[in-house]
């Protein structure tokens, strides 16, 4: 790798002070320090440094998403096929090539408009405030496709990534200074400003719309639970219900969603290689599926219509609890930040998932409203975590 | 009452280079040095001009504001150099040895008849009491302040550090009148604390008149500030003074000499030192002597105290004055090739107390790093990570930031009085943000000092 070094070193002058192209730096520092790790060394404090860097952090993330992101893929394949031959019980594993094919079509332009335009947006911004590309955005860019419908369209998706990088994060600084989760901040804001192509029964399967099947929807679980809280439900009763959307299938994922969202075992994978790296806290992924629980058990007991009667296993294998649950809520830098405050972030934002997927049918999932609503709370969660332990001290104080 | 205290939290770094039970007596060095800088907060007057002869024990220079705090030489020489910096600051006072190193002896003092105050002028004219520091701020202890306890750490946890337990084996008579001088100096106890993972050595173990606990753990267990949380944690308005365990062996051996003793055994350790092992020396000694034909590579840093908080100097710098050991590391300016050493590597020669390196399989292994930061400076993005390596009910995150931020109440209400930049050596060392947090916290206790105390 000399060669490359090489270049890096002698294409150097130009970009640093005084250079040529000196406004470019922040770019051409970006590429550098992607190829290269930098020759940093420590000045002040601590000679050493631990071998852990936010590139390394977000790269994990990235693996960590891999699993969901494949099986996406290809559950998109399959429902697109489903879409066009109007049988929903068209066998999962069969046409696997055709499928993969099929889904990488729908998906791969979304993730290359959502890293367009995200990563450009962050250049600009970079080159502005005279610093190189900060990482976030690299699992940011690969979130936002992956809780996205099917069928949306790219424009949108592009529209929704400027708006969570810019109004999410840049304003508020960049990485790491954000208030709500950027890429959950994109969805919520498709999910308000185009509600018909990020809800109901036509965005779940890419070419569902064009169907000439007659009386298929591409409705999804949680839409037609949500339609036990209406007239005219679906289902006639939750028995119904099952032998369409069996438990297991709903874990394995082979059912419609949002692209990544649907294999609660592709995110468990996922989750695992967060826990395994302790880069995920356990204590927000833990407490969120028992806020979930704790919630569906609670309804449960007050009773009502039949989606309130839901067993509360189902809620965790539905929509995207599971996948909001490992890779939204856990963003170390919108969740709260002590320990405490993430066994009680994660409890509250599991309970109002749930509270609001069974009790408001505008918003037949609940997850990442509350997420977004729990972001909002994180900083009072800590102030009163942080005031616990400051009262300790002024009580020492006291006794002594 | 003794305490037994056991920490879960903490992290030791297993570097190369421990230094061998092998103990030889440097050499007389050509030069040795006192250097301000060592103590911080501190403004000297120098007492001697350049050219003029010192004793050991004579007064070299100060405290330009609290005068009764004298700084001694530990030679008889010729001051050499005054170097100065910025502002004419001095950095260094350079002193040349002499051949003779015999010193008068006025003998022995009894410190059973004196008062504390009798002790405390004592060693303030000897030139001793830069050994006690204080807490909170990490400075030269106040002699007008009453400290409700002392505290003293029977070892050194940091990575490569000296094995206290071989250094003052057989020096108990000395660390034992030492102890006897501290006690008078406080109304409250003086506390010295055992590392639970190995038998001490019977110089610790049979000390007496003390407070003997026992901590178990990994670093920072050893570190005073830990010890100090646990056992008797400092509240706003209080002082706590602390003395390195050589040093009491110092002052015991002044009180028992009446000799100004500033000997101390260092550990010259490292990856990049050949047959690393144990020196006598004298304090501020020239370390070209001692590491001369021991590097083994060229790219190297000297450091002069232990990699987590010693200082940086030269390959013929001056030891520092609290330094208990000379760490020698490769330098880490080179740039690393992505995949290969680089963030996407397989780092295997990387110590992470991240689980993000596949080297957290191998609990037993060593490793040979360099000063690379290993990335490049971000905002907070991780947390959770200090807190890990942190044994204080404190909020590390939390008090670094109301640093970062001049936040005064803040600092206050989460502790600033009970850390030292020390304390927060391992925070910084974990931390993804790559950040100076040490001196963010010396920036906040600064501040502290300015405005409230």
């Amino acid at each position: 790798m000399k060669f490359l070094e090489n270049i890096v070193h002698k294409m150097e002058p130009k970009f640093t002070k005084g250079g040529k192209l000196e406004k470019w730096n922040p770019i051409f520092e970006s590429f550098t320090t992607l190829a290269f790790t930098p020759a940093h060394v420590t000045s002040k404090g601590s000679h050493i440094r631990d071998g852990v860097d936010l590139k390394r952090t977000m790269m994990t993330v990235i693996i960590a998403l891999l699993p969901a992101l494949l099986f996406g893929i290809y559950n998109t394949g399959h429902w697109e096929m489903v879409a066009a031959s109007g049988d929903r019980s068209l066998d999962f594993w069969s046409n696997g090539g055709d499928k993969m094919i099929a889904g990488l079509i729908v998906v791969l332009p979304l993730i290359v408009v959502s890293y367009g335009v995200g990563l450009t947006i962050e250049f600009i911004f970079g080159m502005k405030n005279g610093h190189s590309l900060h990482e976030g955005f690299l699992v940011s860019g690969l979130l936002i496709p992956m809780i996205m419908p099917a069928d949306v369209p790219l424009w949108m998706v592009g529209v929704a990534t400027a708006f969570g990088v810019i109004i999410g994060k840049e304003v508020f600084g960049g990485t790491g200074m954000n208030i709500l989760n950027v890429a959950l901040l994109s969805r919520a804001f498709l999910f308000f400003a185009y509600p018909t192509s990020m809800s109901g029964d036509k965005v779940w399967m890419a070419g569902v719309e064009n169907t000439n099947v007659d009386g298929f929807t591409g409705s999804t679980a949680l839409g037609d639970l949500a339609s036990f809280m209406t007239e005219k439900p679906v289902f006639n009763n939750l028995t119904e219900f099952a032998n369409s959307y069996s438990l297991s299938d709903s874990f394995f994922g082979y059912i419609p969603g949002s692209i990544g969202e649907t294999s609660v075992l592709a995110i468990l994978i996922g989750a695992g290689i967060l826990i395994m790296t302790g880069i995920g806290s356990l204590r927000i992924m833990i407490s969120f599926f028992a806020g979930g629980l704790l919630m569906g058990w609670l309804m449960n007991v007050v009773g009502g219509n039949d989606y309130i009667m839901l067993p509360p296993l189902y809620h965790l294998v539905l929509g995207g609890f599971a996948f909001g649950a490992v890779f939204m809520a856990t963003d170390p830098v919108t969740a709260s930040q002590t320990a405490t405050g993430k066994i009680i972030y994660g409890l509250v934002g599991g309970m109002l998932a749930i509270l609001i997927r069974v009790l408001n049918p505008a918003y037949p999932e609940g997850v990442m409203l509350a997420i977004l609503f729990m972001n909002v709370m994180a900083p009072i969660i800590d102030h009163y975590v942080v005031q616990a332990n400051v009262k300790r001290r002024l009580k020492r104080l006291k006794t002594t | 009452m003794s305490k037994t205290i056991k920490l879960r939290k903490g992290l030791d770094i297993r570097l190369v280079g421990v230094a061998n039970k092998v103990k030889t007596d440097a050499a007389t060095p050509k030069t040795i040095s006192i250097k301000p800088l060592d103590f911080h907060g501190m403004t000297p007057r120098m007492l001697v001009k350049e050219g003029e002869s010192v004793k050991i024990g004579s007064a070299v220079f100060h405290d330009k504001y609290k005068e009764s705090i004298k700084f001694a030489s530990p030679v008889n020489g010729k001051v050499d150099a005054i170097v100065r910096g910025d502002k004419r600051r001095i950095l260094e006072v350079v002193i040349t040895t002499d051949e003779n190193q015999e010193a008068s002896s006025p003998g022995a003092v009894d410190t059973n008849s004196l008062s504390g105050d009798d002790v405390k002028a004592k060693m303030l004219a000897a030139g001793l009491w830069p050994f006690m520091r204080q807490r909170p701020l990490d400075v030269i202890a106040d002699p007008k302040n009453e400290p409700k306890a002392i505290f003293v750490s029977a070892f050194d946890s940091a990575p490569l550090a000296a094995d206290l337990d071989y250094v003052l084996h057989g020096k108990s008579a000395e660390f034992q009148a030492g102890l006897d001088a501290l006690a008078k100096l406080t109304s409250g106890k003086v506390h010295l604390t055992l590392n639970g993972k190995l038998p001490a050595d019977a110089t610790f173990k049979e000390a007496k008149g003390v407070e003997l606990n026992t901590i178990y753990g990994k670093h920072p267990a050893g570190n005073v500030g830990t010890q100090i949380h646990h056992i008797d944690p400092i509240n706003k308005g209080e002082f706590v003074w602390t003395v390195n365990a050589q040093d009491v062996a110092n002052i015991g051996s002044y009180f028992l000499t009446g000799v100004y003793s500033a000997k101390k055994t260092i550990a010259v350790t490292g990856s990049e030192i050949k047959d690393p092992a144990y020196v006598e020396v004298v304090q501020g000694t020239n370390v070209a002597s001692i590491l001369e034909g021991r590097i083994t590579s060229d790219n190297v840093r000297v450091i002069s105290g232990n990699v987590l908080t010693g200082d940086k100097i030269a390959q013929d710098g001056h030891l520092g004055f609290y330094s208990s050991q000379i760490t020698v590391i490769p330098e880490g300016n080179q740039l690393k090739f992505v995949v290969t050493k680089g963030w996407m590597g397989p780092g295997f020669d990387k110590f992470s107390n991240s689980r993000l390196f596949p080297t957290y399989l191998t609990p037993k292994k060593r490793f040979r790093l360099d000063t690379n930061t290993n990335g490049e400076e971000r905002a907070f993005v991780m947390t959770g990570e200090m807190e890990k390596v942190f044994p204080f009910d404190i909020l590390p995150m939390q008090l670094a930031k109301a640093a970062i931020t001049d936040d005064i109440d803040g600092m206050e209400n989460l502790g600033i009085y009970e850390v030292v930049p020390e304390d927060f050596a391992l925070c910084e060392y974990v931390c993804t943000t790559k950040i100076d947090i040490q001196d963010k916290i010396r920036q906040g206790l600064d501040l502290i000092a300015e405005e409230c105390m």
